[in-house]
C-alpha cells in the first residue's frame, strides 16, 4: 500500500472523533454529503468574524476584504479544474443548479421542437429531470443511453443514439448510484464530432480525481461543494467562455446588470451575468479552502489512495455469502452499493448505525438505475480520502453480522 | 452485537419478515389499495373482503424492509373480523403509538401491536411501520388512489 496520510488527514476531520451510540463513527456516506476539515470551518468562522460585508459593490474596507477572498476563490476553482480563465466559473448553489441553469439559459435559447437531448440510464435525478421540464417547454425529446448489468454505458448505443437531432450530451463523469466513471474523453470526442456539447455532471468525479475541463474539452462541467469537503449551498458551473457569452441570464436581479432603467438593462459582463442576487459568500471562501486543502494532499494521492480502498472493500464484500454488488464497471470511483438477500437496505442502515457505521440505504436519488436492476434500493457505502482499512473491516463484521441476526 | 436494536428488532418481527402471515393475492377482494414509501421503494398492495361492515378477510404482497413487512403483517392478523369502526380507532392509537405523542397510551390496548412501538425512537423509520396503516385508512375510506408517504 502507498503511504498516504489518512490518521493525520483524520485529525483534520473534527467531526469523526465521536462515538454514535457508543460506538466509533465510521462515517461512509461520503458520495451523499462530505465532512469538513478544521481549515474549511476556520475559513468561514475567521470571514464572519473578521471579514465579512457584502461583496462587489462596496467602498469600505471590510467590502474590499470580503470581494478579495471571493474572488480568489474563484481563481482557486479556476486552477483546480484547469479553466482557461475565471470568467468562467461561475457560482451556483449546487450541481443541481448548475444543470437547471444549462437547461434554462443554453437549452431555451438553442433547443426546439423536435430536437434531442442525449443522457445515460445510469444519471442522478438532477440530470434527468432539469431536461425533462426542458423537453416539456420546448417539445425537444429526451433519449436516454442504456447501461448493462456491470453498471457500464453501453457506448455502441449511446454513439448510435448520437444523431443529427442531438443538440446536447448530458452525462455523470462519476456515477453516485454504482460508482461508473464513464468513459467522458470518448463520448465528448464523439458528441463535439456532431458538433454536439457536452455537459459533465462532476458532483462525483471531482472529489475523487483531478479534473481538467481544458484536457477533457467539456462544454460545461457541474459540481457541488459539499461533496468536496466544502460547504453545502455552493456549487460551481463551469462554461466555455463563448457558450456563456452567447447565453442569456439565468436569473434577474442584483449584481448580474451593468444598466437598468425601466425600458431596458443591459447585462453585467462574465461571470456575473449568471450570479444574481448577494451570493453564498462564507460558503465559496469555505470551498476556496477545502480546494487548498485538497491540493495540499494532491488529488492524485487522494485517488490512488481511494482506489486501494474500493479493491479492499469490494474483495472482502465478494466474500460475503449472500451479498450482490450492484455496479461492477470496470472503470470505478469509491462506491459500493449492495443488497443482501433477505436483508433489506433500510434494515442494514439501521442495524449498521447501531454500530457507529453511517451508509446510505435508499435510491441514491437515481430511481431509473434501481428499476434497472430491479432492487427496491441497496445500501451503499461511499468512501472518502479520510476512511481506512480497518473502518472497512468494522463494516465487513456489521454486515456479516447482521445477516446472522436475521437469519 | 445488535443488544440496543432489541426494542425495535422484537424477535416477533423477525418471525413476521421471514413469515409473513395473509400474504398472497385475493382474487375476490372487494377493494385493493396500493401503499408506497418513495424514500425506501417499499411497496404494498392490500387486500379487503367485506361482509357489510365487517372486515372478513384482508391479505397483502409487497416488498419491504424488515419494520414495514412485519407491520402489515401483524396489521392483517389482527383486523381480521374486525367492524371497519374498530379497525378504523385501531389505526388512530397505533399512530399515536408509532408517533409517540401520547405519553399516557396504554400499549396493552394495542395487543401484538405493540412490539412496533420501538419505532418511536428511530424517526427515520416511522413511515416504515405506519406505511401499512395509511393504506388500511385509504381502503376503509374506500379509496382507490395510490397511497405514497411522502
Ligand atoms: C451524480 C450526482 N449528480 C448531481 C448531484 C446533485 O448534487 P447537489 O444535490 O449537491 O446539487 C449529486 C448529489 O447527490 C450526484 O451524486
Amino acid at each position: 500500500m502507498t503511504h498516504f496520510p489518512v490518521e493525520k488527514i483524520r485529525a483534520d476531520f473534527p467531526i469523526l472523533a465521536q462515538k454514535i451510540r457508543g460506538k466509533d463513527l465510521v462515517y461512509l456516506d461520503n458520495a451523499a454529503s462530505c465532512q469538513k476539515p478544521n481549515a474549511v470551518i476556520d475559513a468561514i468562522g475567521d470571514l464572519y468574524r473578521n471579514d465579512y460585508a457584502n461583496i462587489h459593490r462596496g467602498v469600505h474596507t471590510l467590502s474590499v476584504r470580503s470581494t478579495d477572498k471571493f474572488e480568489g476563490a474563484r481563481g482557486k476553482v479556476r486552477d483546480f479544474i484547469n479553466a482557461a480563465s475565471e470568467k468562467e466559473i461561475v457560482f451556483v448553489r449546487g450541481a443541481t443548479e448548475a444543470i437547471n441553469l444549462v437547461a434554462q439559459s443554453y437549452g431555451r435559447a438553442n433547443i426546439r421542437a423536435g430536437d434531442e437531448i442525449l443522457i445515460t440510464g445510469m444519471e442522478h435525478h438532477s440530470n434527468i429531470v432539469p431536461w425533462q421540464l426542458l423537453c416539456e417547454q420546448t417539445g425537444a425529446v429526451l433519449k436516454v443511453a442504456p447501461i448493462n448489468r456491470k453498471g457500464e454505458l453501453i457506448y455502441e448505443a449511446f454513439d448510435a443514439l448520437l444523431s443529427e437531432k442531438t443538440r446536447l450530451v448530458a452525462v455523470a463523469h462519476m456515477s453516485n448510484a454504482l460508482g461508473t466513471i464513464n468513459p467522458v474523453e470518448k463520448i465528448i470526442a464523439a458528441a463535439h464530432a456532431r458538433s454536439v456539447p457536452v455537459l459533465l455532471d462532476g458532483a462525483q468525479a471531482a472529489p475523487h480525481m483531478k479534473v481538467d475541463v481544458k484536457a477533457l474539452d467539456c462544454d460545461f462541467y457541474a459540481f457541488s461543494g459539499h461533496k468536496l469537503y466544502g460547504p453545502s449551498g455552493i456549487g460551481v458551473l463551469y462554461g466555455k467562455q463563448a457558450l456563456l457569452e452567447a447565453m442569456p441570464p439565468y436569473q434577474g436581479g442584483g449584481d448580474m446588470i451593468r444598466k437598468v432603467t425601466f425600458e431596458k438593462s443591459d447585462y453585467n459582463k462574465l461571470p456575473y451575468k449568471f450570479e444574481a442576487g448577494t451570493p453564498s459568500i462564507a460558503d465559496v471562501v469555505g470551498l476556496g479552502a477545502a480546494i487548498d486543502y485538497l491540493n495540499a494532499v494532491g488529488m492524485e494521492n487522494v485517488a490512488a489512495y481511494e482506489a486501494e480502498l474500493l479493491d479492499y472493500a469490494t474483495e472482502r464484500a465478494r466474500n460475503i455469502d449472500g451479498l450482490t454488488i450492484i455496479g461492477e464497471a470496470a472503470q470505478k470511483g469509491a462506491i459500493l452499493s449492495f443488497v443482501l438477500e433477505n436483508v433489506h437496505p433500510h434494515d442494514i442502515g439501521t442495524m449498521l448505525d447501531s454500530l457507529g457505521i453511517a451508509i446510505r440505504a435508499g435510491h441514491h436519488c437515481a430511481m431509473p438505475v434501481m428499476d434497472f436492476f430491479e432492487v427496491p434500493a441497496t445500501a451503499r457505502a461511499s468512501f472518502a480520502m479520510y476512511n481506512t482499512r480497518a473502518e472497512i473491516d468494522v463494516l465487513m463484521q456489521g454486515i456479516e453480522s447482521l445477516i446472522k441476526v436475521f437469519g | 452485537m445488535f443488544d440496543e436494536l432489541r426494542d425495535l428488532y422484537q424477535e416477533v418481527i423477525f418471525d413476521h419478515n421471514r413469515n409473513p402471515r395473509n400474504f398472497r393475492v385475493m382474487e375476490d377482494a372487494d377493494r385493493q389499495v396500493e401503499g408506497f414509501n418513495p424514500l425506501c421503494g417499499d411497496r404494498l398492495t392490500l387486500y379487503l373482503k367485506m361482509d357489510g361492515e365487517v372486515i372478513k378477510d384482508v391479505s397483502f404482497q409487497g416488498s419491504g424492509c424488515a419494520i414495514s413487512t412485519a407491520s402489515v403483517s401483524l396489521m392483517t392478523e389482527i383486523i381480521k373480523g374486525m367492524t371497519e369502526q374498530q379497525a378504523a380507532e385501531l389505526f388512530k392509537k397505533f399512530h399515536e403509538m408509532t408517533t409517540g405523542k401520547d405519553e399516557n397510551l396504554q400499549l396493552e390496548a394495542l395487543g401484538k401491536l405493540a412490539v412496533l412501538a420501538g419505532v418511536r425512537e428511530y424517526p427515520a423509520r416511522v413511515k416504515c411501520a405506519t406505511l401499512a396503516w395509511h393504506t388500511l385508512d385509504a381502503a376503509l375510506k374506500n379509496q382507490h388512489t395510490p397511497v405514497s408517504t411522502e
